[in-house]
């Protein structure tokens, strides 16, 4: 990842290796490494396109995936599809992680409780939501509230578990340092076990935001009539392989989006974490 | 010296207990511990002088015998009872400058925001940390993470110190450099310190008085008032009446230390 390579070389302690060739200018090599593995793709997508081994029809070429794309959102409204997908997913991360934290905290910090919840909570956590779609339709209907409730459940025992395993993963020796400098059970929660707990949350949160997308193709099998699962699926029963693919390029990018966006904030957040072989 | 003024340990017995087993690490100890004296525990690993420190400090309550603080009970841990570990323990989450306001910005020893720069000046000078003092800890080599810690604990103005193997992670070079460090900050502001180590180069050349002590069940061996004055420089270290009692302390922290290894082994054939 090219802006930890950045803060490395500013580390006194930890003074840069020796180059040895000479590089591209700093920002014109970020370029190129962002844009390269993008372009190999894509190499690799017309290589087996034209190779020969697949059936035409079935692969569509990245030009024609293209032009699908500008076509669905001119005329489909690709863009309202993706709008409804996305807050789709921030509803169901958003309720699930904010109960997610408090949990997974709990159950890390009293080690008995977490003894006793473990085998429940990867019981749940091993579920793909995907099987409990039946149960949520006889629960709640097919209305939006289905939906959420499948990205909730996900986004919820996603977030569980990497807290609870971080927080449980805490030396306590932070806290013992606290008492021995005169710090009260509230100090000692707000200014040691509060920051000591903000890289669990932040890390919890990007894993459930994948967990999240990768169940939300499922959540709108829950009769959707716009989303971009929804899409995918409509394309599916048509047997338009174009939209299908741009549906699932789409689902893609944006994610990959909010995953760079929650790294942005945890490089601010947590600077001061040692950085150990990443 | 007045006998209320002081921290007595009066026959402490402790034990450790699991499903299994029960391990005895404390037995019958007695020590009185002077204010202004700086006193190290040596003796095998293994055995309970950690748990002393933890006693003291208020984080275990011993099974058997008294402690006392001034003729009266210990109580919870506070900032009147400072501990240093072997791990550090610095913040990674706070500057260097931040870390040794911790405990100045704690409700228990409130400070006002001159007095709390002034010491954090203070201590980033002494301890040698100025030029880190807006870094985290994360660029921070072992010696200066310890120099940090050293810096808090004193920061607080405790009236004790305890001290858990805290040079033990670090070489030898460093070592011996953080022993003129911690001997500086005793002749600025001395406190009465509870040492514990494995070395008893280290134990003679800081200490006032040295307590030699058994195998599992601790208790006490030997105590040594260490007869050399301060302020000690390395020269002390080369002088034949030092090394003469480096030389019989260590005859018997080492026949110590193979009673414990018998007892393991022994433990564990069982």
């Amino acid at each position: 990842m090219t802006p930890d390579l950045a803060a490395m070389s500013d580390d006194p302690a930890r003074p840069s290796a020796p180059r040895r060739r000479p590089a591209l200018p700093a920002p014109l090599g970020r370029a190129c490494a962002a844009v390269a593995p993008w372009l190999a793709l894509l190499a690799l997508w017309y290589a087996v396109r034209y190779s020969g081994l697949v059936k035409a029809s079935l692969v569509p070429t990245p030009s024609d995936v293209l032009g699908t794309l500008w076509h669905l959102i001119a005329a489909k409204g690709l863009l309202f599809d993706a709008w409804e997908s996305t807050m789709r997913v921030l509803a169901g991360l958003a309720s699930g992680i904010v109960l997610a934290i408090p949990v997974g905290f709990v159950l890390g910090w009293y080690r008995g409780l977490g003894r006793f919840l473990d085998p429940l909570v990867n019981f749940f956590r091993a579920l793909p939501p995907i099987a409990l779609i039946p149960l949520v339709i006889v629960y709640f209907g097919i209305g939006e509230v289905a939906k959420v409730a499948i990205l909730f459940y996900a986004a919820f025992f996603a977030g569980v578990i990497v807290m609870y395993e971080g927080i449980r993963q805490t030396s306590p020796l932070y806290v013992r340092v606290a008492r021995t400098l005169g710090a009260t059970d509230a100090e000692i929660f707000l200014r040691v076990i509060v920051p000591l707990a903000l890289p669990h949350v932040l890390t919890a949160l990007r894993v459930a935001l994948g967990v999240t997308w990768a169940t939300l193709v499922a959540a709108e099998l829950v009769a959707a009539q716009r989303g971009l699962g929804a899409v995918i699926q409509n394309a599916s029963n048509y047997f338009q392989i174009s939209t299908i693919y741009a549906g699932i390029i789409c689902i893609g990018a944006i994610a990959l989006l909010m995953d760079v966006a929650v790294r942005a904030a945890s490089a601010r957040l947590v600077s001061w974490q040692e950085r150990v072989a990443r | 010296m007045n006998s209320q003024h002081r921290l007595v340990f009066d026959g402490v017995g402790h034990a450790y207990r699991d499903v299994a087993r029960e391990v005895r690490v404390l037995e019958d100890f007695s020590l009185s511990v002077a204010d202004g004296e700086f006193v190290s525990i040596i003796g095998p690993s293994g055995c309970g002088k950690t748990t002393l420190l933890n006693i003291v400090a208020g984080f275990v309550a011993p099974d058997t015998g008294t402690v006392t603080l001034d003729g009266g009970p210990l109580g919870p841990p506070g900032p009147d009872r400072g501990m240093v570990f072997q791990e550090y323990g610095v913040f990674p989450w706070l500057t260097v400058r931040d870390n040794i306001a911790f405990g100045l910005r704690l409700r228990a020893n409130r400070r006002s925001p001159a007095e709390i720069k002034a010491t954090c000046d203070h201590y980033l000078q002494v301890m040698r940390l100025e030029e880190f003092a807006d870094a985290y800890p994360r660029v921070l080599s072992g010696g200066m993470r310890q120099r940090l810690a050293l810096a808090r604990a004193y920061a607080v103005r405790p009236r004790f110190l305890l001290m858990d193997e805290p040079f033990g992670a670090l070489d030898a070079q460093t070592r011996t450099a953080m022993q003129d460090a911690l001997l500086e900050l005793q002749a600025e502001d001395a406190k009465t310190v509870l040492f514990v180590t494995h070395s008893v180069e280290e134990a003679l050349y800081l200490s006032t008085r040295v307590v030699a002590v058994s195998a599992r069940p601790t208790r006490v061996r030997r105590t040594v008032d260490v007869p050399f004055p301060y302020p000690r420089t390395g020269a002390l270290r080369r002088t034949p009446e030092f090394q003469a009692l480096v030389a019989e302390l260590s005859d018997l922290v080492m026949a110590e230390y193979a009673a414990q290894q018998r007892q393991l082994t022994s433990g564990t054939a069982r």
